[in-house]
C-alpha cells in the first residue's frame, strides 16, 4: 500500500519536472506567436514588399513610410565596425593566450577579460557616449555627437571576450599531436599557428564569429544611448543612425497607443531581429558541432 | 639563414600582436572604470543612496530605483531558479536521450542567443498586454526570469552532472527511489555549484536595461514599490534617464549609479566566486 502512494508520488514529480522542461518551448512558442500575430497585423496595412525593401523610416511621423532598410543598414554598420575590432583582437589574444602565454597570466588575464563581458550595456554606453565619442571628436574634426563609431567601437570590446574564449576552446581542442609534428618538421610557433593550428581551428573559431555578429546585431544599448536614434541609409560612420534594436526601445520609452500601426512596427522589427540573430545562432551551432566531430 | 631570420622576426611580431590584442581589452576596461569613478565618485553620498529621483539633480538620488531592482531581482529568482533548476533534473536525471529531450536541449541552447530586447517584446505582447499584468514589478520579473531561464537551467545541469554517479547508485542499492536519491543525495551535493550559477544568472538579469524598457517600465519614478503589482523603475534604467540628459549635473549621477550598480554586480560576483572555492572540494 504504502509503496504504491510511494509511485504515485514518484510519477507526479517526475511529471512536474516535465513540465518544467517543457516551459522552455512554450518561451519559444510564445515568442514566435506574439510577434508572428502583430506582424501579420502590420502586413495587412503595410505590405511586406514596401517594409522590406523601402528605403524610408518615418512610422512616426506625419508623412509615414515603412521601408526598414535604414534600421537594418544602420545595424549592419555598427555591427560591421564592432566586428573589425573583435575579429582580429579577439582571435589575437585567444592564439596569445592559448599559444604563447605562460599559464601564470592566462590564469589571471581570463577572469579580467571574463569581467568585460559581465559589464551592463548601458555602462558601455556611457561610456561610448561620454569617453569615446569626445575622445574621437579631438582625432576625427567632422565626428558628430551622436554617430556610429564610437557605439560600433565599444561593442567591439564588448564582445572581444566572447570572441576570445570561444576561439581559445577552439585552438585548445586542436590535438597536441598535430602541433608537434609541425615543430619536429623545423617550424617556428608562428609557422604552426597559422598554418596548422589555425585551418585546423577553423569551424570552431567561424562558429565564434558568427556568434558574435549575433550578438552585435541583437545588442540595444550602447547604440541607444550613444548611436543617436536617426534612421538613416549611410556608409559614414561619422554621422548618427539608428538601429533595429535602437527603434525598438525609441518607441518603447514613448506613448505609442496599443493597436496603433506605430506600435505594430516594433513587433515587425522584432521579427527581423529574431528570424536574423535564429539564424545566425544555427550556423554556429551547426558549425560548432561539425568542429567537434572533427576531432571527436 | 635570412629565410630563418625572417620567420623568428615573424614569430616574434605574433606573439606582440597578440599580447597587444590581449592589452586592448585591459586598458579600455582600466579606462572604463577610471572615467567613471572620476566622473561619479563626488556624488556617492547617504543622500544620493536614499533620495528619491529630482528634477534639480543635485537633489536626485537612487532609492527608488535601488528599490525597484530588489523588488524585481527578488521575484526573478523566485521564478527563475525553481523552474530552471525542476527543467535541469529532469533533463539529467530522467529524460532518456534523444528524441523529445534533445528537442528541449536545442531550443534551450537557441533560446540562450536571442537578443534581450526580443523578451521584452514577448513580456510586453504576452504578460503587459494579454495576461494584463500591467507594466508592474511582476511583470518585469517574469520577463527577466524568461531570459534568464537558459542560463539557469544549462549551470544547474553542469552542477548535476559533476555529481559522482556512485553516489546515486548507493543509493539505489539501499532501496532508494529516484526522487529519494535526487532530493537526499544527489541536490545537496550539487547545491553549491547550483548557487554559484543562479547568483551569475541574477547578476546578468540585473544589469538589463532593454527588456525591461520595452515592458513599458517608468523612467521617472519617485516612490518605492508598494507591491508586486506596483509600477517601478530599476538601477540601469535610472541611469540610462540620467545619461539621455544634456545637463552636466545628470550626468554625474548617471556615473555614481553606474558605481552603484557594479558595487552590486561585484559583491554578487565575489560571493559566487566565494561559494564555488568553499565548497569545490
Amino acid at each position: 500500500m504504502a509503496s504504491e502512494r510511494r509511485d504515485r508520488i514518484e510519477r507526479l514529480i517526475e511529471r512536474g519536472l516535465q513540465a518544467c522542461a517543457g516551459l522552455s518551448v512554450l518561451v519559444t512558442a510564445g515568442i514566435l506567436v506574439v510577434l508572428l500575430v502583430e506582424t501579420l497585423q502590420f502586413f495587412r496595412e503595410v505590405s511586406p514588399f514596401e517594409f522590406l525593401f523601402g528605403t524610408v523610416w518615418t512610422p512616426l511621423f506625419l508623412q509615414k513610410s515603412f521601408g526598414v532598410l535604414p534600421l537594418v543598414g544602420g545595424t549592419l554598420l555598427v555591427s560591421f565596425i564592432a566586428m573589425s575590432v573583435a575579429g582580429p583582437a579577439g582571435l589575437l589574444t585567444a592564439i596569445y593566450l592559448s599559444e604563447y602565454a605562460p599559464s601564470r597570466v592566462r590564469r589571471v588575464v581570463k577572469p579580467v577579460l571574463e569581467v568585460l563581458a559581465g559589464v551592463p550595456t548601458v555602462v558601455y554606453g556611457y561610456f561610448a557616449l561620454l569617453f569615446v565619442t569626445p575622445l574621437l571628436q579631438q582625432l576625427i574634426p567632422g565626428l558628430s555627437g551622436f554617430n556610429a563609431l564610437s557605439p560600433g567601437l565599444v561593442m567591439g570590446i564588448m564582445i572581444l571576450p566572447m570572441v576570445s574564449s570561444l576561439s581559445e576552446d577552439a585552438l585548445h581542442g586542436v590535438p597536441r599531436g598535430l602541433r608537434e609534428a609541425a615543430y619536429a618538421l623545423g617550424a617556428t610557433k608562428m609557422q604552426t599557428t597559422v598554418r596548422v593550428v589555425l585551418p585546423a581551428a577553423l569551424s570552431g573559431i567561424s562558429a565564434a564569429g558568427i556568434l558574435a555578429v549575433s550578438r552585435a546585431i541583437g545588442e540595444t544599448m550602447i547604440v541607444t544611448i550613444a548611436a543617436g536614434q536617426q534612421p538613416r541609409l549611410t556608409a559614414n560612420p561619422l554621422v548618427p543612425i539608428e538601429t533595429m534594436t535602437a527603434y525598438i526601445v525609441q518607441v518603447s520609452l514613448g506613448d505609442t497607443p496599443t493597436g496603433t500601426l506605430a506600435y505594430r512596427t516594433i513587433f515587425a522589427v522584432g521579427m527581423l531581429l529574431f528570424v536574423s540573430t535564429f539564424l545566425l545562432n544555427l550556423v554556429s551551432n551547426w558549425l560548432r558541432e561539425r568542429f567537434r566531430e572533427e576531432y571527436a | 639563414m635570412t629565410r630563418r631570420l625572417r620567420n623568428q622576426l615573424l614569430d616574434h611580431l605574433l606573439h606582440g600582436a597578440g599580447m597587444a590584442a590581449t592589452l586592448l581589452g585591459l586598458v579600455v576596461l582600466g579606462a572604463l572604470l577610471f572615467d567613471i569613478f572620476s566622473d561619479g565618485l563626488g556624488r556617492i553620498s547617504w543622500d544620493f543612496l536614499t533620495s528619491f529621483p529630482s528634477r534639480r539633480a543635485e537633489n536626485a538620488g537612487i532609492y527608488a530605483a535601488l528599490a525597484g531592482t530588489v523588488w524585481v531581482i527578488s521575484f526573478t529568482a523566485l521564478l527563475a531558479v525553481p523552474l530552471g533548476i525542476g527543467a535541469a533534473i529532469f533533463l539529467e536525471e530522467y529524460a532518456a536521450r534523444g528524441g523529445w529531450s534533445r528537442v528541449i536541449e536545442i531550443n534551450i541552447a537557441n533560446l540562450a542567443g536571442v537578443p534581450s530586447v526580443i523578451y521584452g517584446l514577448l513580456g510586453l505582447g504576452l504578460l503587459v498586454r494579454t495576461l494584463a499584468l500591467g507594466r508592474s514589478v511582476i511583470a518585469g520579473a517574469a520577463t527577466l526570469a524568461l531570459l534568464v531561464l537558459p542560463v539557469v537551467i544549462l549551470s544547474s545541469r553542469e552542477a548535476l552532472r559533476a555529481v559522482s554517479p556512485s553516489l546515486r547508485e548507493a543509493s539505489y542499492a539501499l532501496g532508494a527511489t529516484k526522487w529519494q536519491t535526487i532530493w537526499h543525495q544527489v541536490l545537496p551535493v550539487a547545491l553549491p555549484g547550483m548557487l554559484t550559477g543562479m547568483i551569475l544568472a541574477l547578476s546578468r538579469a540585473i544589469g538589463e536595461t532593454a527588456p525591461l524598457i520595452t515592458i513599458g517600465a517608468l523612467t521617472y519614478v519617485p516612490f518605492a514599490p508598494a507591491g508586486i503589482w506596483s509600477p517601478f523603475t530599476v538601477l540601469p534604467i535610472q541611469v540610462f534617464n540620467w545619461v539621455s540628459r544634456p545637463q552636466e549635473a545628470f550626468l554625474e549621477n548617471a556615473a555614481a549609479g553606474i558605481i552603484v550598480l557594479l558595487a552590486l554586480l561585484l559583491a554578487m560576483n565575489g560571493a559566487a566566486a566565494w561559494l564555488r572555492d568553499r565548497f569545490q572540494q
